[in-house]
């Protein structure tokens, strides 16, 4: 299997001041993040995953452990800008990563940082733009735009750097209904178009999407399967204080009413599906 | 109220002033301006005025655009013309008690009032054609030769930058915790200047906290996309002189030239 990352042994700790203890946000944690593969990391606050998603691209280098992104180590210090170009990261507050007061010249801010020429630079803003449909607000200042529009330009300054890998951080608990669909559409298509996702969620109908679902809790990895296979574990949800999905739900109460739901039904479209066909 | 200020606003607009390099733009305005302590008498003021007024005409700016610009400096201009009306020795014309104006006195407070005026619109001729990023751009490749010296060209620029892309955020900001402050019965309206103070107290604890939240946040945002200062950075929109910089260019030393000429015949 062609692994993209490769997370061997990772501790981190926060180091606090001398009479206090550090605080372990990651405890020996070890997985493989496959090429082009859609995973999805869920837990509650304060279990570790924004610690995660920072280990993955050098913003944090880990106390204990290593981390490989393509090969590179992210302790290496000569090999950091790689690894952050290979590893884009979205973050959790559209507000707070742009930092330009015009569109374009935003979504440029990566590939100028990276030293590209300016023609090839102009391409790969438009493209960008294009790809997450926000050509037409190329020239605005960005605190114009609602929070969905400004997170899909932060997801357009991601790819305009051409990365391999993004890593997804919370990108729609700031959003409302509307900006939350578009940007997972904009996630989906991402990965069809064969970058690896890693999204961080606290929404049980977005981790649906993921091929494989890993439940943090404490710093360590409870549990790591496909979604039927975590959410099918009753117990382990509950230790990790989530909610089961909805569809899950529904499915288990059709159950008990005789219908015949299969258990690999968690999505509203394939509970839809299911239902218009069923006899 | 922070919004009615025209000194310094951008006015959209696609003349050749708004296209003109803004390297160009920033020296032209240097030189206008040093011109104008340079000149001592009206020719040389009348000369100045008349090619700013050009220079206005083809921007297609509206005039009263930018002298609304000037009225919150009327008070300014108004002291500094008094003191210097009343306050410089010489040839009496008129005299009530300790208060007289001298020939001299007039001259120099008529003077430093158009120097002024004529100033105040160049320079917002500056940034009413120029959009502010592309002004920060022009500043920091006019600074880029002073990088030996240790002049930090790119992180001035780089400020200045995420200044503008953030002013608007932290209005939207202390605007939310005005309100949020008056729902819970705060009051910045009545009292006097001490209470007013200390009415702000509320507001401006709760907006350091939150540009400290989005310092820290930006900063790491910008280290994610590869920010590392601007050795090797390359730039989306490159900065090449084109014909009209060089025409503009050329107006400019004959209008220097003029001008010292006519200062030294005067
Ligand atoms: N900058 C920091 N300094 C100290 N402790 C931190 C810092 N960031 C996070 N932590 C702690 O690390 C733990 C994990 O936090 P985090 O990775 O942000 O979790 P999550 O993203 O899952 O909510 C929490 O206990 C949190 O208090
Ligand atoms: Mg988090």
């Amino acid at each position: 299997m062609d692994n993209i990352i490769s997370i061997q042994n990772l501790t981190f700790e926060y180091l606090r001041d001398e009479d206090q203890m550090n605080i372990k946000a990651i405890d020996n944690v070890s997985l493989e993040i496959e090429r082009g593969s859609f995973t999805a990391v869920i837990g509650k606050n304060g279990s570790g995953k924004s610690t995660l998603a920072k280990n993955l691209n050098g913003l944090l280098i880990p106390t204990e452990g290593v981390i490989y992104v393509d090969g590179f180590d992210t302790r290496d210090d000569n090999h950091i800008w790689d690894v952050r170009q290979t590893a884009g990261m979205v973050f959790q507050n559209p507000d707070n990563q742009l930092v330009s007061a015009i569109v374009e010249d935003d979504v440029a801010f990566g590939p100028e940082n990276l030293g590209i020429e300016p023609d090839e630079i102009r391409r790969r803003v438009d493209k960008a733009l294009e790809d997450v449909n926000m050509g037409q607000f190329r020239k605005k200042a960005p605190h114009l735009l609602s929070g969905g529009q400004k997170q899909r330009i932060a997801i357009a300054g991601v790819v305009a750097m051409k990365p391999k890998c993004i890593i997804f951080d919370e990108p729609t608990a700031m959003l409302d209904p509307k900006g939350r669909s578009e940007i997972m559409s904009i996630i989906d298509e991402l990965h069809e178009e064969g970058i690896t996702v890693i999204l961080i969620t606290h929404f049980m109908e977005e981790a649906v999407r993921a091929q494989r679902v890993i439940i943090m809790n404490e710093g360590h990895v409870l549990m790591d399967g496909t979604p039927q296979e975590v959410y099918a574990n009753e117990e382990v949800l509950k230790a990790a204080n989530l909610e089961m999905p909805l569809m899950f739900e529904v499915g288990a109460k059709l159950r008990q009413q005789g219908i015949d739901v299969p258990s690999h039904i968690i999505t509203e479209e394939e509970m839809v599906e299911f239902i218009c066909q069923y006899k | 109220m922070i919004r009615d200020i025209t000194l310094g606003q951008y006015f959209p607009g696609d003349s050749v002033i708004h296209r003109l390099d803004p390297r160009v733009k920033i020296i032209a305005t240097l030189m206008f301006i040093i011109e104008l302590f340079i000149v001592d008498n009206f020719i040389g003021f009348a000369i100045a005025a008349i090619c700013l007024g050009l220079v206005i005409a083809v921007s297609k700016v509206p005039l009263s655009f930018i002298l609304r610009g000037l009225k919150p400096i009327l008070i300014i201009l108004m002291f500094t013309f008094a003191l210097n009306i009343f306050m410089v020795d010489g040839r009496i014309l008129w005299q009530w008690g300790f208060l007289k104006i001298t020939a001299e006195g007039l001259r120099l407070a008529v003077f430093m009032a158009i120097r002024l005026v004529l100033l105040l619109m160049g320079s917002s001729m500056l940034t009413l054609c120029t959009r502010p990023l592309s002004l920060t751009d022009g500043i920091e490749r006019l600074l880029a030769p002073l990088k030996k010296i240790g002049v930090p060209a790119h992180e001035i620029a780089m400020m200045m930058t995420i200044a503008l892309r953030f002013i608007p955020t932290l209005l939207e900001e202390t605007d939310k915790i005005m309100k949020a402050q008056q729902a819970r019965g705060a009051d910045f309206e009545t009292g006097n200047l001490i209470q007013k103070a200390k009415a702000l107290i509320p507001i401006l604890v709760p907006l350091f906290v939150s540009a400290f939240r989005i310092a820290q946040d930006l900063a790491m945002a910008m280290e994610a996309r590869c920010y590392r200062g601007g050795d090797n950075r390359t730039r989306m929109h490159e900065m090449k002189l084109k014909g009209r910089d060089y025409v503009a260019v050329l107006l400019l030393i004959v209008f220097l030239a003029v001008i010292i000429i006519e200062t030294r015949l005067f």
